[in-house]
């Protein structure tokens, strides 16, 4: 039975690690590479588990491990959708290839006439449509 | 092999299937709240195999925490952040897609194989004591430390974002 063996949760757990990595590589934006950071952590937590269930003589250790993975995944979304707010607000843009300063005065190199978007070289107008 | 057997073999094939494709909607899909709607699937599943492996406290904390704090959490930022013309992000843009897809299924393949040919120490099955007792006595006398930790974080936590959301906005 696959719901009795170690392997069948560690593949699964190797499948949302890579599938977050690849996530976090992928993503246009920065919600979703947090998301994918996300699912590399609920990875790590089934990891704990099924180790814990399986091999470990001890058995609530693994289930301490994943409370304290899940509190620090709580804490991680709370600062990284803060630090996306604040972004954005400032830069006016989701893109993180856009962001590749980290110095404000940058961006502020266009000049001062026009206070839209600033929208460095680099990506498309229009790019962020359906 | 009884039909309570099969039918909660079942119950787990679901399980691990609303976490694969989960997975996959939440990197494959090009509108954001789609996104969180298939982390939420896939944390989930993970819930359910968290319920196979023993622990129905866990799968509840992870529902808890996961779908209930983290998603919507998640659903603010995309709501309150983004111009709904921003709610929808372009995938990749090309080339770079052959070289990812290939690299993604080659490292899970690997890590597959490696799992597949390690041979595992089997703990003793007996007495296996997974209650909710155990993971309180153990959270507050021998991971004492580790739970203070985990409460002092959650409190910078909580100030910091608040500190980095009312930050004033640069007069340009």
């Amino acid at each position: 039975m696959l719901s009795q063996d170690l392997k069948t949760y560690l593949v699964v757990a190797a499948f949302l690690l890579i599938i977050g990595v690849y996530g976090v590589v992928q993503r246009r934006s920065f919600i979703g590479m947090l998301i994918s950071a996300e699912l590399i952590l609920a990875g790590a937590g089934l990891n704990f588990m099924a180790f814990n269930r399986f091999i470990a003589p001890e058995p609530a250790v693994g289930q301490v491990f994943t409370l304290i993975i899940m509190g620090i995944a709580a804490a991680e979304t709370a600062i990284g959708v803060s630090f996306i707010l604040a972004v954005y607000r400032q830069f006016k843009t989701i893109d993180p290839i856009q962001l590749n300063e980290l110095q404000e005065s940058c961006l502020c190199g266009i000049p001062e006439a026009d206070d839209g978007p600033v929208v460095p070289s680099g990506g498309e107008p229009g790019d962020q449509d359906i | 092999m009884s039909w309570a057997d099969i039918f909660l073999e079942a119950v787990f094939y679901v399980f691990v299937l609303l976490t694969v494709f989960g997975g996959l909607l939440a990197v494959r899909t090009q509108i954001l709240m789609y996104t969180v709607l298939g982390a939420g699937v896939a944390f989930l599943g993970v819930a359910g195999l968290f319920m196979f492996l023993g622990s129905l406290f866990l799968s509840m904390m992870q529902i808890l925490i996961y779908l209930g704090a983290i998603c919507i959490v998640l659903v603010f930022g995309i709501m309150v952040g983004y111009t709904p013309r921003q709610v929808a992000e372009q995938g990749i843009r090309g080339q770079n897609l052959l070289l990812a897809v290939p690299a993604c299924i080659a490292s899970i393949v690997l890590l597959r194989s490696a799992v597949g040919r390690t041979i595992w120490p089997s703990a003793p099955a007996a007495e296996r004591d997974f209650s909710l007792d155990a993971v309180g006595v153990h959270l507050l006398e021998k991971y004492g430390l580790a739970f203070e930790l985990i409460s002092v974080l959650l409190l910078i936590a909580i100030i910091g974002a608040i500190i980095v959301v009312t930050v004033k906005e640069d007069p340009r």
